[in-house]
């Protein structure tokens, strides 16, 4: 059995690889076979999976690249994360991805789904408009029949129809993932001393780009690596990230935090695979399941509308006292409106639950984690002498 | 500064908005009721058909960053914790409600009644709403738009639109005002709209000539103001355009160009631009002098589309009310996506003949402003024109350096000049 530092450590390999080796093999391994690339925060992967392609999670382009030509597409107050996925496009790292799926998230990403339009004509991409009203008679029937539209485009992309058993057995597929992603998690709130972050985190970044399937087996190999392993126990507190669901920070920030004597209980890193927080059924009908999932089931966020005031946050401190984290760092990348207007809304609620918190904004190039690794210490000293 | 010269349908159009003001804050003593609601996909004729008054929080905004209260209200809304790096319009109404939210009038503003949460074409909107919600705990009705991604309207987005406004937003407004919905009246009102709109687009369309009798960017705001705001499907807009008509008549006819804030007629036009995206309002008049100066007119811009591209053709039509309220909202400027806009701006450069397109970036603004750059490159690949890029911000006076967007411009109109002694030599 391969221990946890092994996978963890191929886990990186992958992560770091901004030329998708690992996707590209994948593709060339059957003719026909098509990568449908995706950004934050939420698409169906289902459906992506039900047509026969490999989802392809596109979260930028870390601080591995040097971004060079993105720069010229946009203005210094804009985020980082579309530069360096136009960065990707323009040096051909994205160059075997038939289609991109721009999910809704912000101006900027939508934006950036017309740029791709205009920059690539040949790839088949497309703007996915999840409904802000959820009621399944109104915002439900709306989205099924954009998720229909997405199924007709994938299969145009790819020639073949999508059944329903297909989808039917794609979302088992995913439900299982989920199940195995909230195991990950769990083990991590239980016992973050055997689950660290950083592997959580790489683990979740690189099950976005490859088989589903594949993710499973991984997650069951590293839960079970991770019973078998002793690791000492610390002597950190237990927080709570929230805002890094688009723009991800670089992994040595995530470390740094660890580092500071946090461990992190829960976050919304990559939130993809979470976003929908139960199973989805598998009988009756595919399409309606997955509205649903979407429009019941799915986590507060910002990519979504809350439609009541008293409603508002209360998502954050449950997934708080859940997981029983002492603390909350909201953590946004620069220039994010959503995470940024959000910010007030979500820390009052948790002012008001008497959850202490601190603020900061990174971007996924930042260089200097000392500021961040003294925030993050004293902010859980400041925990451990008051509570 | 002296004090600025206005043309009369200037004038008239301070008078009308005065009167909105009057209106909103008398609330208690006139017993009306007020929502706030946005500018791109406004229901304003829906919310007369309930006696709803109307108030919009950018237009607040824009009052306030002209009369240079918004800086201090921007500073107040980041010390109470909001970012630096979101809308200084969310910021200035916010700090102005921490300022004790007085209206221009210098009246207090009342708590709205309703938050009608037109989404359109800004992500913005859905959190300046929760964060307002937050403030005023009042009935919160959201109107999602969706998003034109691949360039056009769907019949599932018109349909999901229209049955938001039959179940959710018409119920909701009857419940806030107590008046029963009357198709009747919406009708009557949108075919008011028709006629405002069809005046607006004559006037916009003056630019087209040499002299361009309008300035379609620093004069179009005005011109746009009560179409954009609480007049359209009334009789004053309509009475406001026939008006603004007259005016660019009398100036086409003496061969005048629009008249500049100094009350001098701009006639002799050296250069013709199209400007994207919102203006600077925190140094507006010295932003525009900066245009006239140098003989620059805009004859044609997006931002005036803002609230309605009437100039493709759009009108409300009373014959399919809740369908052309949603057609409405689809189709602003903001909602279209960024190849839409490519070919927007394009044609606007070759049927207006400008010399080229002006893109004026506002710092806080990524749903104008993510993807501009790309765009410059692609109308001028297209037009074969030079393109030029400044930046600024909407109300934050911070972010307006008088130096750096004259420096810009000046090269500019000397690039303008270039090429055209280039396509001399050539010809
Ligand atoms: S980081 Fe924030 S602003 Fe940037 S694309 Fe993502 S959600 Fe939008
Ligand atoms: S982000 Fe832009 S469009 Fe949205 S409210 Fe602010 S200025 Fe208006």
């Amino acid at each position: 059995m391969a221990s946890t530092a092994e996978i963890i450590a191929a886990c990186q390999t992958r992560f770091e690889d901004i030329d998708f080796k690992d996707a590209r093999a994948w593709k060339a391994a059957q003719p026909g076979r098509k990568v449908v690339g995706f950004l934050p925060v939420y698409v169906p992967l289902e459906m992506i999976h039900a047509a026969g392609c490999l989802p392809l999670g596109i979260f930028g382009g870390g601080d591995q690249m040097e971004v060079i030509h993105g720069d010229a597409y946009y203005q210094s107050y804009i985020c980082r994360i579309p530069r360096s996925t136009i960065e990707l496009g323009v040096t051909n790292r994205l160059d075997f991805v038939d289609g991109m799926i721009f999910p809704f998230v912000c101006d900027v990403i939508r934006n950036l789904s017309g740029m791709w339009k205009l920059m690539f004509p040949n790839v088949w991409s497309k703007f996915f408009d999840t409904p802000q009203n959820f009621d399944p008679e109104i915002g439900g029937v709306y989205y099924q029949a954009e998720l229909q539209e997405l199924r007709q485009g994938l299969e145009t992309l790819t020639g073949r129809a999508i059944t329903d058993d297909d989808l039917r057995r794609s979302i088992a597929l995913y439900n299982e993932n989920r199940d195995l992603v909230r195991a990950v998690y769990a083990l991590r709130a239980r016992e973050p001393w055997k689950a660290a972050t950083s592997d959580v985190y790489l683990l979740m970044r690189v099950g976005l780009t490859m088989p589903v399937e594949e993710h499973n087996q991984l997650l069951r190999d590293y839960m079970a690596a991770a019973a078998a392993e002793d690791r000492p126990k610390r002597d950190n507190v237990r927080i709570a990230i929230f805002g890094s669901f688009c723009e991800q920070p670089p992994l040595n920030l995530i470390k740094s935090i660890e580092m500071a004597g946090c461990y992190v209980v829960e976050d919304d890193y990559s939130l993809v695979n979470r976003f929908i927080t139960e199973a989805i059924p598998t009988d009756g009908d595919p399409i309606a399941a997955l509205s649903l999932a979407y429009l019941r089931k799915s986590v507060e966020t910002s990519c979504k509308y809350v439609p009541k005031e008293e409603d508002k946050g209360v998502f954050h401190v449950e997934r708080v006292r859940a997981v029983a984290a002492e603390g909350v760092i909201y953590a946004t990348p620069s220039f994010c409106d959503p995470a940024l207007l959000d910010r007030p809304m979500i820390c009052a609620r948790l002012s008001e639950a008497k959850i202490p918190y601190i603020a900061f904004k990174y971007a996924e190039n930042s260089g200097q984690m000392q500021p961040i690794r003294e925030q993050a210490g004293t902010f859980a000293d400041s925990i451990k002498l008051w509570s | 500064m002296s004090e600025a010269v206005k043309e009369p349908s200037m004038l008239l159009q301070k008078d009308m908005i005065a009167k909105n003001y009057d209106a909103i804050t008398s609330k208690h003593e006139t017993g009306h009721k007020v929502s706030s609601t946005f500018v791109p996909g406004n229901l304003n004729e829906l919310l007369m058909c309930f006696d709803i008054l109307n108030n919009l929080p950018e237009i607040n905004a824009i009052q306030n960053g002209m009369r240079k209260l918004s800086g201090g209200y921007i500073m107040e809304a980041e010390k109470s914790g909001h970012s630096e790096d979101v809308c200084t319009y969310v910021k200035a109404d916010i700090g102005m409600m921490g300022r004790g939210n007085i209206a221009p009038n210098g009246k207090p503003f009342p708590d709205p009644d309703v938050l009608l949460l037109s989404y359109t074409g800004c992500y913005t909107f859905m959190k300046w709403f929760e964060l307002l919600r937050a403030e005023y705990k009042c009935p919160t009705l959201m109107l999602h738009v969706p998003y034109e991604g691949d360039g056009h309207s769907t019949k599932n987005m018109r349909d999901y639109v229209v049955k938001q406004l039959k179940e959710v937003i018409i119920p909701g407004l009857e419940q806030v005002s107590g008046v029963k919905f009357d198709i009747d009246r919406l009708r009557e009102y949108l075919a008011n709209s028709a006629k405002a709109e069809d005046d607006l687009v004559w006037c916009l369309d003056q630019g087209k000539r040499k002299p361009s009798p309008i300035d379609s960017y620093f004069g179009g705001v005005y011109y746009i103001g009560p179409i954009f705001t609480a007049f359209r499907g009334r009789q004053d807009a309509i009475d406001y355009y026939k008006a603004l008509r007259l005016e660019i008549q009398a100036r086409i006819d003496a061969g005048q160009g629009p008249m500049t804030p100094e009350g001098k007629s701009l006639d002799d036009q050296k250069y013709r631009l199209v400007v994207e995206g919102p203006p600077n309002w925190t140094s507006f008049r010295e932003f525009w002098k900066m245009f006239y100066d140098e003989g620059a007119v805009v004859v044609a811009s997006s931002y005036t589309k803002v609230g309605g591209m009437y100039d493709l053709g759009f009108r409300h039509d009373p014959n399919n009310p809740l369908e052309s309220l949603a057609d409405y909202c689809l189709g602003c400027y903001t909602n279209r996506n960024l190849p839409t806009r490519v070919d927007i701006l394009t044609k606007y450069v070759e049927e207006y003949e400008a010399d080229g397109i002006l893109i004026n970036s506002i710092k806080s603004c990524n749903s104008f402003s993510a993807g501009q750059l790309m765009i410059m490159k692609e109308v001028e690949k297209r037009t074969g024109k030079p393109g030029a890029f400044i930046e600024t911000d909407l109300v934050d006076p911070r972010y307006f350096s008088a130096a750096n967007v004259k420096n810009r411009l000046e090269s500019y109109f000397q690039m303008i000049e270039q090429k055209r002694q280039g396509a001399h030599r050539a010809a």
